[in-house]
This record gives structure tokens, C-alpha cells and sequence, in this order.
């Protein structure tokens, strides 16, 4: 079978189970939801094909896994936001429409050599920061729960900073391939474009309270650092100047107090000061809310879960238990009605996207696509990391999506251009190869 | 540079199998103590969503059901009690905030489904993956609603309360307490519960004082006393006595019960006269006689030092026995602990003073009419699964033996004679040969109120029912005031249809 006959075959599987997802949705929430949910496996099949189809136009010896995995994850996704939302799910359907648009544009365009990106990359560390810097900016950027990283144009929001991670990567694959040998030696010269760009992306996101991609980016380029040059010194060098930050800016940030305090003292016994009423309540009741709710929400999935639609998400008077669930939250939405069962067969899934996104790094003949792939890989696996591992308190939590999965427009465009650079590099080694 | 990228594929695989492990920890190690917390939503309402099994009386009356509620595409169950206050002592409450108690809390593993059985764990598992409603097991009291309705409008107005039990088998016929609380009003109005008024301080009406109150026994105790003087086997029905009005206690002369002020003096009794008019100085010589020690020894063959045995939560049951200062259980070990001629009669000073249960009372008088076996007391007499079938049947348990079977039916006449010829004589029910003893505690000195008692049984020769009846803060005695509830009690439970 063919590379492309295989995905076919996949891209089928996941229809069939984003079909009995929804299927179930709709058995569980009769009351709630209309038939018409059937129809959304219908149209999500059509999006799969569709993507397939231009694949099989601009990248036909692309790695096979790729697409059906990130169809899996974001069929996963949009079934979860139809149960807790069916109109999200419908603005989702529509963003995920753009995004295979932008997969389409994204492969027709760079189909004939993506690696002239490379001779761009300065505009990409620059065009990074520009979109970070956006939010910030008086008319355009808005600020929500905390942190202003959302733009919005008319009726249209727009989170820019999820590109911007794919364009700093872009930049970071270019310099360091460029310089990764005079880099190597330690020539400090050569680390002035890379800490300037580098640099002026972190302060952006700690001005802005964006302390998840803030943790997000700092990992990223320490990881391409160390791809590049092979040396593990940087990575210790980086790690300790991050520990020195993370001490200063828990010292000179309050916000940052704060979620470490939750993240170590989610509970407490005795009425604490409570900055969102004014008045002493319960941790649990104010600041940490949010995280031990949706822990509850864990632990109530237990082995098996609830069942699609079956889990427990409002209160008897129809309270909302848990903000933000659909977006940053939605893997403790998925945790209760898929169990332990549901969830860990879908982080082996993320663990299988890093597996074959690496596996394209290292068959990739070239350092650009070499960097771009294990970076954008990378980046992929941090970010599930970093939210997933706030919500099981492995790590205070920060407020980022889940890749493919979480609701969100940028988020889904931006995993969808993620995928559509790994296909390229992938279909390039593969074809060299014959 | 693929050495590179192996490596850092390695740590990304790493850091989402650290995942794995974070999710397993929450979802299967912690997650019954997540469900434990107080603040957990999720767990109220998951707990709704259960329907929760009726509860019955014994003749199918309902008790306790359910109310519907759709909320967000789900049918959530709220708790309904139609009785109002009846049984609230002893069926309790189930709230939405978990707060639960009497039978709602100690049965809640079989009212909604989880107890252990492996037919109802398979039958819930199969409507779990079929996605239907888990449905909880029903409760069938041993509660006689007649009887039980008797009790409760006799005790209104006072504080007091009453346990019917049948001799034969321990099954619970009657448990009233008042004042009551309306369960429905726990959730929606528990201040309308905590301005309840009544007299005595505190109400507490949340107590079940059939089998948390704590009250004096009084004369009531005289049948632990003629319990242990006749299995001693050195006194029987004809022991004679004289009775000069007192007896002497640490050199002080202890009066008989001064009824309406006067004293009197019987002279010349036998054991069963000194009963029938509750002699005090009389009982009072015999526990000088038999001490402490038997007394004592007595009680506990009927079960005092220890909660009574009942399906409600152990928390709303406590022991029957002396009780010191700090009003603690206390268990003597020396023998001038312990005021003995005065435990005689069901009386002590507050270093040592006798309290107890009305069940645990019901269960003395119960003992003596089961030919001085205890049985072990019940209320559940059975739990049906959601499709009727019988998942628990109540058997009958002896307890204890109390007494030897002599004993039983020398202190049966005793108390008979109590109630055709003593200060019981208002509890005698027309064609119905009835046992019983009085009791009328001081509780402070001369002139304040009295906690007045009556245990009984009958028919005596074959005896179905055996009550207790406590009533706090009374100006009258235990043969005036508690007897015609016992015998209202005894007549609900023995003629049936006959509505006094």
C-alpha cells in the first residue's frame, strides 16, 4: 500500500471513531443536542478527505501518521466542545476549516522548496515578536483572565502568539543552522541576533502575564540551542539563568506568587486572604478554584469514566463547575468522561505524533529542516507538558492550549501550519530517499 | 545532529509519559479522597443523579422518596420526606451537600446502590454501560405507622420519647422522639429547625432521644435491681422485708418517694408488694445486700456500657450506665464509688449517677418478657433491589440473656402486679393482661420537674410488645404521665384498627 493509501485507510478509522463520538454524545444528551450532531461526523469526515486529497497533490511521500493523528486529536477535541458546547462547536467547526485552508495554502505555496524560508528568517524572529507585541498594542489587543494576548478586529478574535511560536521557530531553525558551528565554539559575538529576538519575545511575554509560553519558548530554544551545537553546557547555562529568573520574577511578581502558592497549597483549612472577593475564604474556594475543581473532575473520571456526555460539569442549579473548561481545561473535561483509559490512549497518541515528527527530523539531509522539524516537534510535545502537567500539578499551572484539541481558533490554525511544515520536511527526506 | 534529536525525542516522550503517570494518580490513587471533600461539586451532584431507594415502613408507607429535577440534560434526584417530622428520629436526612444522618446516612451504601453485593455491583456495572439511571435498593422498616403515629401525637407538646419493641424478635415497632424536625426543611430552612421550640433546654430536636437521650431512670431501675437479687438466688418473689420509710446511706436516712408530700411507710412487704408500690428503702436495703457489682453485672447482661445495637448510625446511639461528673461513662472499679442504695432505685449523686436510653430500657422490659433473653434489635427488616427481589432479609439475633428463665417469670408476675394493683394501674388495657414499672426521677431537688418513666410488655403470658416511654420536665409521675402513652402504645400494636 502506498503511503498515501495507508492514510486514506487511517484517515477512515478516525472518521468512523469521530462518528461514534459524536454518536454518543448525542445518545447521552437526547434532550439537550439535536440530530443534527451526526451530521458534524459527516462534515469532519469530508474535512479529513479533503485534506487528504491535497496531500496527496503537494506532499505524496509525506509521512502517513501525521494527518490522521492530528485528525484524531482534533476530532477528539471538537466532540468534547460539542458536549460541553454545541454552539463552540459549531465557531470550531468553522476554525477548523481555516485551518485545513491554511494547511492547503501553506503546502501549495512552500510545496516546490519550503527551505526558502530559511533566507527570511530574521523577517520571522522579527515578524514573531510583532505578533507577540500586538496585544499589548491600546486599540486591537484585549486582555483575558489575567493576561492580554488576544487581538481582535471587528467581530474576530485572534490569539497571535500561537503563530508566533511557529515563526520563532522558523527563525530559530535559520540562524541556528547558519551559526551552529561558530556557535559551538562559544563565540559570544554570535549569540547577539539570537539573545536579542530570543530576548525580546520573553520580556513581551512576561510583560503580558503569558507565563505558559514564557515557559514554552525558553524550552524550545534551549532545545533547538542544543540540537544545533550538541552542547549540553547551554542547556545547563539556561537552565540555571532560568532558575535565577523564575526566583526573581517569583520575588518581583505577585501573579506569580500566587500560582506557585497553588500550585504547592491547593488546599487549606483556615480562611485565607482572597484577592477576587476581598474577603478570607478557603483557597479551594478562591485562588485555587479552578485547579482543585478540576482535579474533582479527574478523579471522578476514575479507570472508565462517565461516558461521553455523562460527565458532571454544572452544578444542580446549572453553575458552570469549572471555567475555561473547553479551552485550558478541557483535558479534566476529557479525563472525567473518558476515564483514565480514554486519556492515556490519547497522550500515547501525542506521544506517537512526537515519535514520527522526530522520526522526520532525523530522516530530514538538511540542518534547516532538521532544526524546524525537532523544534516544531518539541514545541508540540512541551506545550501538552506544560498545560497538562498544571492541571495534574506536576508544574504550576499556566494557562495554554492543548494541541489540536483545546478550543480556540488560533490554536487549531496554527497546529494545522505545525503540520503542514512537518508534512514538507517529511515529504522531502522521503522523496530524496525514493 | 540525529544524536541530538534522539535525545530530545526521548525527553518529549518522557515528559508526556509523565502525564500518564499524573493522570493515574489522581484518576485511581487519589481519587477517593477527592470524593471525600467537602467542596466537591461533582460528587453532590454525581450523588444526585443516583436515585436513591425509598424507604418504607413496614406496611409499605413511604417515607423517604424522591423528587425530579432536569438540570442541564440531567435527571437529578432530590430528597422527599411525605412523613413530615414522624420519622425523621429515625430515618434521618439526605441533603445535596452530603449532610446525612439516621438511617439516610448508616444505609446510605444500600440506598444507592453501592453496597458490596455482587449482584447489585453487576446489576450497576450493566446500567452504567447501558447508560441508565443508577437506581438505589429500597429500605422496609419494622416501623408499624398506627402505632407509630400514636406515639408521636402522645409525646407532642412534651420532651420526651418512646421505643416499642417486639420481644420475640428485637424488631423495632415504635420510635418516636420528640420534639421533631421536619427533614424536608434540613435543606431549605435549617433555621425555621434551630428555633424549635420545646420544654426543655436545649430542644434538640436533631437528637433522637430514643436512643441518644440520656435520661434518669429513676424507679424504672428497679427491675435491673430485682433482676440481680433474684438471680442471686438469694431472694425470690415472697422475700420479705420491713419497710420503715427510709433507709440509711453513709449514716443518712434516704426517704421513700414522697408522693404528694407524704411519706409513707409500708412496714411488713414481699419482694413482690416492694415492687408493685416501688419501695425505695426497700430496694435500697437490697443493693446494700447484693452491691454494687451485681447491680452492675446486671445491667450489662442487658446490654448497658455499650451503644445499643440498630441500623442508625453509631453516632446516634449511646450506652446506658453510670455516668460521672463530666458526665462520662464511668465504670467503677471500688465499691464507695458508687452510692449503691440509691443505684437500687435508678437514683445517684453526679460522681455516679445512672442514665439511659429508652431503647435501652424497652430492651430491659423486652428481656424480661422474652423469658430473659435479649434479642438484638432492628429496624431494617428488609431491603428490596430495584426490580423487588429480597437483597437483605433481617433474621432474628439473641443478644444476650439477661436473666435465668426463673427469674423472668417471677419478676413477670412482679411487674403484672405493678399495673393491677401499684402505681402502674394506668396502663391496664381491658381483656389484655399487661407488665410494667413505673419511673419518676428527680432530677434536681424537691419541687423541680421530674423525668417520669413507664417500661412494660404484654400480653404477659405471651408477650408480643415491650415499650419504654420516657417524658422529660414532668410535674406528675411516671403512672400518671408516661403509663397511658405505654398503654395508647401497646394497644395501637396489639389491636390493630382500633384507633384510641
Amino acid at each position: 500500500m502506498s503511503l498515501r493509501n495507508r492514510e486514506l485507510a487511517n484517515l477512515i478509522v478516525v472518521g468512523v471513531l469521530t462518528a461514534i463520538g459524536f454518536a454518543s454524545v448525542y445518545i447521552a444528551r437526547q434532550s439537550v443536542v439535536s440530530t443534527a450532531s451526526l451530521s458534524y461526523a459527516a462534515f469532519f469526515f469530508a474535512l479529513y478527505l479533503a485534506a487528504h486529497l491535497i496531500c496527496r497533490l503537494t506532499v505524496p511521500s509525506a509521512d502517513q501518521y501525521l494527518l490522521p493523528m492530528a485528525a484524531l486529536l482534533t476530532g477528539v477535541g471538537v466532540t468534547e466542545i460539542y458536549r460541553l458546547g454545541p454552539g463552540d462547536a459549531f465557531r470550531q467547526g468553522l476554525w477548523i476549516v481555516v485551518a485545513v485552508a491554511a494547511l492547503a495554502v501553506t503546502l501549495f505555496f512552500l510545496q516546490g522548496d519550503y527551505r526558502r524560508l530559511e533566507s527570511y528568517k530574521y523577517l520571522f524572529g522579527l515578524g514573531a515578536i510583532g505578533l507577540l507585541v500586538l496585544p499589548a498594542l491600546p486599540v486591537v489587543g484585549e486582555s483575558v483572565n489575567g493576561a492580554r494576548l488576544w487581538v481582535h478586529v471587528g467581530s474576530l478574535q485572534f490569539q497571535p502568539g500561537e503563530l508566533a511560536k511557529i515563526a520563532l521557530i522558523v527563525f530559530l531553525a535559520g540562524y541556528l543552522r547558519e551559526k551552529r558551528e561558530v556557535l559551538a565554539q562559544g563565540r559570544l559575538k554570535d549569540f547577539g541576533p539570537l539573545l536579542v529576538i530570543w530576548g525580546g519575545a520573553m520580556l513581551v511575554l512576561v510583560e503580558t502575564n503569558d507565563l505558559g509560553s514564557a515557559l514554552l519558548y525558553y524550552g524550545i530554544f534551549l532545545a533547538m540551542l542544543y540540537v544545533a551545537t550538541a552542547r549540553l553546557l547551554y542547556v545547563g547555562l539556561g537552565a540555571a539563568l532560568f532558575l535565577a529568573g523564575a526566583a526573581g520574577v517569583y520575588k518581583l511578581v505577585p501573579h506569580v506568587r500566587e500560582r506557585v502558592t497553588i500550585w504547592l497549597h491547593p488546599w487549606t483549612s483556615h480562611p485565607v486572604p482572597c484577592a477576587i472577593s476581598g474577603k478570607p475564604a478557603l483557597r479551594q474556594d478562591c485562588a485555587s478554584y479552578q485547579l482543585v475543581k478540576s482535579l474533582y473532575s479527574l478523579a471522578h473520571g476514575n479507570w472508565f469514566g462517565t461516558g461521553l456526555g455523562k460527565g458532571t460539569f454544572e452544578t444542580p442549579s446549572g453553575h458552570q463547575l469549572i471555567p475555561y473548561l473547553n479551552t485550558d481545561f478541557i483535558y479534566s473535561a476529557l479525563a472525567q468522561e473518558l476515564g483514565l483509559v480514554g486519556v492515556a490512549a490519547l497522550l500515547l497518541v501525542y506521544m506517537l505524533f512526537v515519535t514520527r515528527g522526530m522520526k522526520v527530523a532525523m530522516l530530514a539531509d538538511d540542518g534547516f529542516s532538521k532544526l524546524l522539524a525537532a523544534g516544531l516537534t518539541f514545541s508540540f510535545a512541551l506545550q501538552t507538558f506544560i498545560i497538562v502537567g498544571g492541571i495534574l500539578r506536576l508544574i504550576p499551572l499556566t494557562g495554554i492550549t492543548l494541541p489540536f484539541i483545546s478550543y480556540g481558533g488560533s490554536s487549531v490554525v496554527a497546529n494545522f501550519v505545525l503540520l503542514a511544515l512537518l508534512l514538507l520536511v517529511s515529504d522531502r527526506a522521503n522523496r530524496g530517499r525514493g | 545532529m540525529n544524536r541530538q534529536i534522539a535525545r530530545l525525542a526521548l525527553l518529549g516522550l518522557v515528559l508526556i509519559a509523565s502525564l500518564i503517570v499524573g493522570t493515574t494518580y489522581w484518576q485511581t490513587w487519589a481519587s477517593a479522597g477527592l470524593a471525600d471533600k467537602q467542596d466537591n461539586a461533582i460528587q453532590v451532584v454525581a450523588q444526585l443523579s443516583v436515585k436513591r431507594g425509598k424507604i418504607r415502613a413496614a406496611n409499605g408507607q413511604i417515607l423517604a422518596t424522591n423528587r425530579r429535577k432536569r438540570v442541564g440534560g440531567q435527571t437529578l434526584y432530590l430528597r422527599r420526606y411525605p412523613q413530615g417530622g414522624l420519622y425523621a428520629p429515625v430515618v434521618g436526612y439526605s441533603t445535596q451537600s452530603r449532610a446525612r444522618a439516621g438511617l439516610e446516612e448508616s444505609e446510605n451504601d444500600y440506598l444507592t446502590g453501592s453496597n458490596t453485593s455482587l449482584k447489585t455491583v453487576v446489576d450497576g456495572l450493566l446500567n452504567k454501560l447501558r447508560g441508565e439511571t443508577i437506581k438505589g435498593n429500597d429500605l422496609w422498616l419494622t416501623i408499624k405507622p398506627q402505632a407509630q403515629q400514636v406515639a408521636m401525637s402522645l409525646l407532642a407538646g412534651n420532651c420526651g420519647a418512646a421505643v416499642a419493641l417486639d420481644p420475640r424478635t428485637g424488631a423495632v415497632q415504635v420510635m418516636a422522639s420528640r420534639p421533631t424536625y421536619n427533614p424536608n426543611l434540613v435543606e431549605s430552612n435549617f433555621s425555621k429547625i434551630l428555633r424549635t421550640r420545646a420544654p426543655c433546654t436545649p430542644a434538640s430536636p436533631l437528637v433522637n432521644r430514643a436512643t441518644a437521650g440520656l435520661f434518669t431512670p429513676g424507679s424504672s431501675f428497679k427491675v435491673v435491681t430485682a433482676t440481680a437479687a433474684l438471680d442471686s438466688g438469694r431472694y425470690n418473689i415472697d422475700s420479705r422485708f420491713v419497710d420503715r420509710g427510709y433507709c440509711v446511706e453513709y449514716g443518712k436516712q434516704v426517704h421513700n418517694f414522697a408522693d404528694q408530700g407524704r411519706v409513707e411507710a409500708f412496714g411488713p412487704v414481699n419482694f413482690l408488694q416492694a415492687l408493685e408500690n416501688s419501695i425505695n428503702a426497700v430496694f435500697c436495703q437490697i443493693g446494700q445486700d447484693i452491691g454494687e457489682r451485681s447491680i452492675l453485672n446486671a445491667a450489662k447482661r442487658f446490654g448497658f456500657y455499650k451503644p445499643p445495637p440498630l441500623e442508625t448510625p453509631s453516632s446516634e446511639r449511646r450506652p446506658s450506665g453510670l455516668y460521672d461528673r463530666a458526665n462520662r461513662l464511668f465504670d467503677p472499679t471500688e465499691p464507695q464509688q458508687v452510692d449503691v442504695g440509691r443505684l437500687a432505685f435508678g437514683q445517684g449523686p453526679a460522681t455516679a449517677h445512672p442514665l439511659v436510653t429508652p431503647l435501652q430500657m424497652a430492651m430491659v422490659a423486652a428481656g424480661v418478657a422474652n423469658q430473659g433473653v435479649v434479642m438484638r434489635p432492628f429496624v431494617v427488616g428488609k431491603v428490596t433491589a430495584p426490580d423487588g427481589s429480597v437483597i437483605y432479609r433481617a433474621h432474628p439475633h439473641k443478644y444476650k440473656r439477661a436473666m435465668r428463665p426463673s427469674t423472668a417469670s417471677q419478676l413477670n408476675e412482679m411487674m403484672q402486679a405493678v399495673v393491677t394493683g401499684g402505681t402502674g394501674t394506668a396502663a391496664q388495657i381491658p381483656g389484655i393482661k399487661v407488665a410494667g414499672k413505673t419511673g419518676t426521677a428527680e432530677t434536681g431537688g424537691p419541687g423541680t420537674p421530674n423525668t417520669t418513666w413507664f417500661i412494660a410488655f404484654a400480653p404477659a403470658d405471651a408477650p408480643t410488645v415491650a415499650v419504654a416511654v420516657v417524658l422529660q420536665n414532668q410535674t406528675g409521675v411516671g403512672g400518671t404521665t408516661a403509663a397511658p402513652i405505654a398503654k395508647a402504645i401497646m394497644e395501637a400494636l396489639l389491636t390493630p384498627g382500633s384507633n384510641p
